[in-house]
């Protein structure tokens, strides 16, 4: 594959001081020409919508995992503003690589997020099809499908297009060696890819701070010759704008960024952990305090393109997406058993025919 | 008809299969300029370019993490994996991605992917040059798992690997590479799964693959002098298995001995012998042996014509069949 052998200027790849940030905690918008955002109110409603949606479909799924509808479940609380800001930013034609936590970008992508719910239901492993909406499956073994992104990045450049790859890992996620591969394959190959980290300040209950030495998961780019940028990940718009320029880079075939947004898991890890073990009600607060989706919705009542009518919608219809998600997951069948064999192999080979036989067998056993 | 190397057919099945498609790329360590360091992708930068061969970053793990990519973006990676034991960096992008995607996504997402993987030893390699993991990776969900023994099955099945709609790990017996046969190619490309007779012969059935199989012919060639006639099956295919080519076989001389580089214990042998055991039981006059190598880690070079099984130990194991 053709690379650009030439080296970048060490400063051009160093984050920010500060974390990039648009709208203050107080919802105060402060733009900067450095990062544009270029969005009409319509849009910023639709982010407002989808923001409110991902918190109503959450609160959801955390209700139907206490009822035994759901195995597990994995919070996205708090990341509304990283995931559905960084996702807006998104092309039609550019693929998503998620891990499990990415409730709100699959709701941008659109998603139905009841096929992502099946998977924690445990009807199938994976629900939809990753081709319509460009959104792959999600991915449990950490860091993984940051090498998927990469690849599919390359396969891109190849061909010519102008898609882009972007994967979305978490602060735990760049210790692993499939990140530091990931980033090095794109990096060295010039490819149109974006690793877009949610630091959320813990891997269950490891705080970032034993995750690495670097002064900031942005700071590790430049050991890839990428940029790295760094964004209040809980600022919607300043997330929106560091995405889309960091995607533009990628796209004009300036190689791969990694964009880590600062931000906090609200919720356990998964419905499965106790955070009171390792994390006090004190820090919880500090970051209730800047919640992204309360931030952002003062600064659209101030805009005026919110008030409390279309709050009151917004929130009506986002209740009754979340109660048709509950609808479609409360006691759903699991899948036909006999499917288990149907897509290990293009075509089933003699020892899964057998077995799928065996197992027909045993089924019409329990029938008789 | 020509001789031609192992080495050889596979660089000719690559050329050809890139010739025909241009979906197919190949990437690895050192796969471009050099040629690979068996040369099995020889002069097909100079023939297909730098976009379709080209060399990566030294990591396993990132070059079969980013073949699973580009097969979701439409290509069909052709990846090389320098040497087996290297294969292991890469273990979790195979065993949890590349076997499991597809089932993951109810077949809609398909990873035509090749993993070649030289294997094996007897080339007096330094350590983790000679391994045998083929099992480990048999035991995985999801793979095909060939290994040819002969350059005109090298071509066939590679190019049968590079069509599959299903991820094939392609072990390459390394210690073969250089062994020539006279064939014209291309040959007709083979199904995958299907196991071959190499050799027919009445006395008791010999079932190996990929480099061993030569050591059997070696040994049956032995045995015809004293009077045995051994029959000798290529498997060809470890996933999936050809059962009722070995079944029919073995029924034919009641008694079946498996032979293979790698370690007895949870080896391919034990799987063949139990579907022996399972479907021909009535056909059998005695056990099923295993001959490989031993319950050890790969020894060091001038000590493993010690662990390989070789024409004495396989003929021994013959003998002890017999005396059932």
């Amino acid at each position: 594959m053709a690379i650009d052998s030439s080296s970048p200027d060490p400063r051009d790849l160093l984050p920010t001081d500060r974390p990039i940030q648009l709208l203050d905690v107080d919802g105060t918008l402060t733009e900067d020409p450095r990062w544009p955002i270029d969005l009409g109110d319509d849009q910023l409603v639709e982010l407002y919508r989808l923001m409110v949606m991902a918190r109503q479909i959450d609160a959801q799924a955390i209700t139907l995992q206490r009822q035994g509808q759901l195995g597990v479940y994995a919070s996205l609380r708090g990341q509304e503003a990283a995931q559905i800001g960084s996702a807006f930013a998104l092309a039609p034609q550019d693929w998503v690589f998620p891990s499990y936590r990415e409730m709100g970008v699959a709701l941008v992508r659109g998603v139905d997020p009841a096929d992502l719910l099946h998977v924690f239901r445990g009807t199938w492993l994976g629900a939809h099809d990753p081709a319509k909406h460009r959104f792959a499956l999600i991915t449990i073994s950490i860091a993984t499908q940051a090498l998927h992104a990469a690849g599919f990045a390359m396969g891109a450049k190849l061909d010519g297009s102008d898609a882009c790859a972007v994967a979305y890992m978490g602060d735990g996620a760049t210790s692993e060696g499939d990140a530091h591969e990931a980033f090095n394959f794109a990096s060295v190959f010039d490819a149109p890819c974006v690793f877009f980290v949610q630091n959320n300040q813990y891997a269950i209950s490891v705080p970032v701070t034993r995750q690495t030495k670097a002064p900031t998961i942005a700071h590790k780019a430049i050991g890839y010759g990428m940029p790295g940028y760094r964004c209040d990940g809980n600022d919607v718009l300043g997330t929106y704008a560091v995405m889309r320029k960091a995607l533009r880079h990628a796209r004009d075939g300036n190689g791969p960024v990694l964009v880590e947004a600062v931000t906090y898991r609200m919720e356990a890890h998964t419905t499965a952990d106790d955070p009171t073990r390792y994390r006090d009600d004190a820090e919880l607060e500090r970051w209730r305090a800047r919640d992204p989706l309360s931030r952002f919705e003062r600064f659209l009542r101030g805009r005026g393109v919110v008030d409390d009518d279309v709050a009151q919608t917004v929130d009506q219809v986002a209740k009754a997406e979340a109660q048709s998600v509950r609808a479609a997951i409360y006691d759903a069948p699991h899948g036909d058993p006999l499917e288990l064999f149907s897509y290990v192999y293009a075509e089933p080979t003699q020892q899964l025919r057998d077995q799928r036989a065996l197992l027909q067998d045993e089924l019409s056993g329990q029938d008789a | 008809m020509v001789a031609i190397t192992m080495a050889g057919a596979l660089n000719r099945a690559l050329h050809d299969a890139m010739d025909e498609d241009d979906r197919v790329v190949i990437f690895g360590e050192d796969v471009a300029e050099l040629g690979g360091v068996f040369r099995v992708t020889d002069k097909l930068v100079e023939r297909f370019g730098t976009d379709r061969c080209f060399d990566t970053p030294l990591a396993e793990a990132g070059i079969v993490g980013t073949a699973i990519g580009m097969a979701m973006y439409g290509y069909r990676p052709v990846v090389e994996i320098q040497f087996d034991g290297f294969s292991y960096p890469a273990f979790e992008q195979i065993t949890s991605h590349l076997a499991k995607m597809p089932n993951r996504s109810r077949g809609t997402v398909r990873l035509p992917v090749v993993v070649r993987i030289p294997f094996g030893g007897g080339i007096g390699a330094v350590e983790h040059h000679s391994e045998s993991p083929e099992a480990l990776y048999a035991h995985t969900a999801g793979l095909k798992i060939v290994t040819p023994s002969t350059p005109s099955d090298a071509y066939a099945l590679l190019r049968a690997s590079i069509t599959s709609p299903d991820p094939v790990l392609f072990f390459e017996p390394k210690r073969r590479y250089w062994a020539k046969e006279d064939v014209e190619l291309p040959v007709e490309t083979e199904a995958i799964g299907q196991a071959v007779v190499r050799r027919a012969g009445t006395t008791a059935t010999l079932i190996s693959y990929g480099p061993t199989v030569a050591t059997c012919l070696e040994a049956a060639a032995a045995a015809a002098e004293e009077g045995w006639d051994l029959q000798v099956i290529d498997v060809r295919s470890l996933v999936p298995l050809d059962i009722d080519t070995l079944v029919a076989a073995v029924g034919a001389t009641g008694r079946a001995i498996v032979v293979h580089e790698a370690s007895v214990f949870g080896g391919i042998g034990a799987e063949i012998a139990a579907e022996l055991l399972e479907r021909a039981f009535y056909l059998l006059e005695a056990p099923v042996l295993r001959v490989g190598g031993f319950d050890i880690p790969y020894p060091a070079s001038r000590l493993e014509h010690y662990h390989l099984p070789d024409v004495d130990r396989i003929l021994d194991a013959v003998e002890r069949s017999l005396a059932y």
